[in-house]
């Protein structure tokens, strides 16, 4: 699905990634762990096609096209959905409305017809109770006075109904207590198919015991310098960071 | 002196015994003084503080026709779209300053609503009372305004009268007189407990250059309720300098809201007078401009009795070379204990040629009061930005949602909703942008 070569970018004058390499199928679940300043959401960002980075080298290819020649909302319309660290707050715009608004322009970027308003008041439906939020939310203004956990909430929300192919949880687990961890999880395993991936960012095991990966890669100083199984996560919870940097000094 | 003012001293001479209310000396006496003072000041220029920031000189050079013409060719057509069609309202509609009676629809019934040259004729008293009370001696604008104006709205609401519609007043400019320098007033007077909406704007519908010169003066009795929306949309070629003065007593509450989308220079000078314990003065106003175009929003409210509060939010968005200026001066005088004075003026710079001068004022002489103001001046945020396009929305739209985000709060007090839908119109159309998500 997305095959990321020899990727190289920096910020400003900064090099945060030193050529990644990386393949994900689809129905593949990724985790990338790694500790702070590592390069982890940097990758996110590229991938979603945040500007403040600089591409020096290397590609991303997804399903066959240039990735990297698109603008954020072209990846989006091909199914690129980046569930955010720290969702924005945007006053005067209420979730439901923007909700229509992103899943209606990604239908005509992809040259399609716009959503009947049923059936985006039934899907909005199926996809509060999933995610066990209530109804109100959905008037709210966008991510405005949310807690936390419900921001992140409403991050899955908008990812259940955006039904992306490659779905990156960047750091979705921070900020959430356990019980909200639990229904993100569950949210987000409902949503998995042969069809689509995930990649999930954290620094914890913690997220990887309810959403199960199939993979698991070290990142560090820019580069993925391990990978393995659901193992690597548990052996990463157990002896932390200092002998991956210890091998990589 | 400038050749447009010389043209207006001269003009008075000959136009005078034909003005409306040229019968009246008090109202005589009150000309020739304003005229005066006018010739002694002349026009002001960018070395006046209240004027720095804002030259009048490219807008004043042009040869303008000072005692204008009505037309008659004028037909409910041509002014259709400036009023609010899917609303039953009164009508007070001027042609190049004078009323059409054709156009509008007025009524003496329970209320007054006619027309400023009736009352200078026919309402000696009521002039004697109100007229240039509100609206100070020795402002350049009201000056001049006072001298000429003689016709305009004149709206007179009985104490505890509900208005029950809408007035609209719709100041059209056409080509008949070529460049055209306009004058007309309002005298807006709202008794004990009455209330009453008013809608205002000024149309040139021509290709040459207009100048209005405007006075509007606004008495609000005890608990007296008045909301006031002036909606400026004008052509490229039509200047206008908007003199609004609100004189409020014990209980009123007043709202005037400014919604500046259009015209080539536009000044709104805006002062309340807050008279009376318990008195709440609104006003706020969106400005959306662009290339060539400047607006520039000078309030005042004049704190002069304790326990009254007041309320400004101005939201201006600048694309293109646009400019604009905000000057709130808020005056806390030393008897006005309890004040509660809100003021607060953000402004987002869509263009690099944009340009804004803000400039809150505090002056409070009382020592128990409570004030706050702020203002700010910023581009759209950049990560907000990236996160709506990440979640597939193309980065006009974007932008266009977060702009309108970022303005729609200075909406909130207007109760009319075809109002609010007709601007919500009107700004999805500045931003050029579909504004379903907010409807």
């Amino acid at each position: 699905m997305i095959k990321i070569k020899d990727l190289q970018a920096r910020v400003e004058e900064k090099e945060i990634l030193r050529g990644i390499n990386l393949e994900i199928g689809p129905g593949e679940v990724h985790a990338i762990m790694g500790p702070n300043g590592s390069g982890k959401s940097t990758l996110s960002s590229v991938i979603a096609g945040r500007e403040d980075y600089e591409v020096t080298g290397g590609a991303i290819d997804f399903e066959g096209e240039d990735l990297l020649d698109l603008d954020p909302e072209e990846r989006a319309h091909k199914g690129i959905f980046l569930s955010f660290q720290y969702p924005v707050e945007i006053p005067g715009v209420t979730v439901s409305n923007f909700i229509k608004t992103a899943i209606n322009e990604s239908r005509k970027g992809r040259g399609e017809e716009p959503m009947e308003a049923r059936e985006m008041l039934a899907k909005m439906r199926e996809k509060t109770a999933l995610l066990e939020m209530d109804k109100s939310y959905l008037s709210r203004s966008l991510n405005e006075g949310f807690s936390g956990g419900e921001k992140k909430r409403n991050e899955i929300f908008q990812m259940a109904m955006l039904e992306p192919k490659l779905a990156i949880l960047d750091e979705t687990d921070s900020g959430l207590d356990i019980d909200a961890l639990r229904i993100v999880a569950n949210g987000v395993n409902k949503l998995r198919s042969e069809d689509n991936a995930v990649v999930v960012i954290t620094h914890y095991q913690r997220l990887l015991d309810y959403i199960e990966p199939d993979f698991v890669h070290v990142l560090y100083n820019g580069k993925i310098v391990k990978s393995g199984d659901k193992n690597l996560a548990l052996e990463l919870e157990a002896k932390g960071y200092d002998w991956i940097k210890a091998e990589n000094a | 002196m400038t050749d447009l003012a010389q043209d207006l001293l001269s003009s008075f001479v000959v136009a005078e015994a034909g003005l409306n209310g040229a019968k009246n000396l008090g109202v005589v006496n009150m000309r020739k003084e304003a005229l005066d003072r006018f010739e002694a000041t002349g026009f002001p220029t960018t070395r006046d503080e209240e004027w720095k920031y804002t030259n009048l000189k490219p807008v004043l050079k042009h040869d303008y026709k000072i005692m204008l013409k009505s037309e008659s060719a004028v037909s409910f057509g041509d002014i259709k779209q400036y009023l609010l069609s899917d609303l039953d309202t009164y009508k007070l509609v001027f042609i190049n300053g004078k009323y059409s009676s054709w156009l509008s629809e007025s009524t003496h019934q329970s209320y007054d609503i006619c027309t400023f040259a009736a009352a200078l004729n026919k309402y000696p008293d009521i002039l004697a009372e109100y007229l240039g009370k509100a609206a100070p001696a020795g402002e350049t604008f009201v000056d001049l305004n006072t001298a000429f104006a003689d016709d305009g709205a004149y709206i007179r609401i009985k104490a505890n009268q509900t208005v029950d519609k809408p007035i609209e007043i719709l100041y059209i400019t056409t080509d008949e007189n070529g460049t055209s320098f306009s004058q007309n007033r309002n005298l807006i007077i709202v008794e004990q407990n009455a209330e009453v909406q008013i809608l205002e704007r000024h149309q040139n519908l021509g290709d040459t250059e207009s100048f209005t010169n405007f006075v509007s003066e606004v008495f609000a009795a005890r608990d007296a309720r008045v909301s006031y929306y002036k909606v400026q949309n004008d052509s490229d070629k039509a200047s206008l300098v908007d003199n609004t003065h609100v004189k409020q007593a014990s209980g009123s509450n007043v709202h005037v809201g400014t919604y500046s989308f259009g015209g080539k220079l536009v000044r709104n000078n805006l002062h309340f007078y807050s008279g009376g314990e318990h008195a709440e003065s609104h006003m706020d106003g969106i400005t959306i401009i662009g290339d060539g175009q400047t607006v520039d929003h000078h309030t005042l409210v004049d704190h002069q009795e304790p326990n009254c509060y007041s309320r400004e939010l101005y939201k201006g968005i600048y694309l293109g070379k646009s400019h604009g200026v905000f000057n709130g001066k808020v005056l806390v005088r030393q008897k006005a204990q309890k004040t509660n004075a809100f003021q607060q003026n953000d402004n987002i710079l869509l263009s690099d040629k944009a340009k804004v001068d803000t400039k809150p004022q505090l002056e409070i002489f009382a020592d128990d009061v409570r004030c706050s103001h702020g203002c700010t001046v910023g581009q759209l945020d950049k990560n907000a930005l990236f996160y709506l396009r990440s979640r597939g929305i193309p980065k006009r739209e974007a932008e266009g949602l977060m702009t309108y985000a970022f303005a729609s709060d200075a909406l909130e007090y207007v109760k009319i909703p075809q109002l609010e839908k007709r601007l919500n119109g009107v700004i999805a159309e500045k931003l050029g942008i579909n504004l379903e998500f907010a409807l």
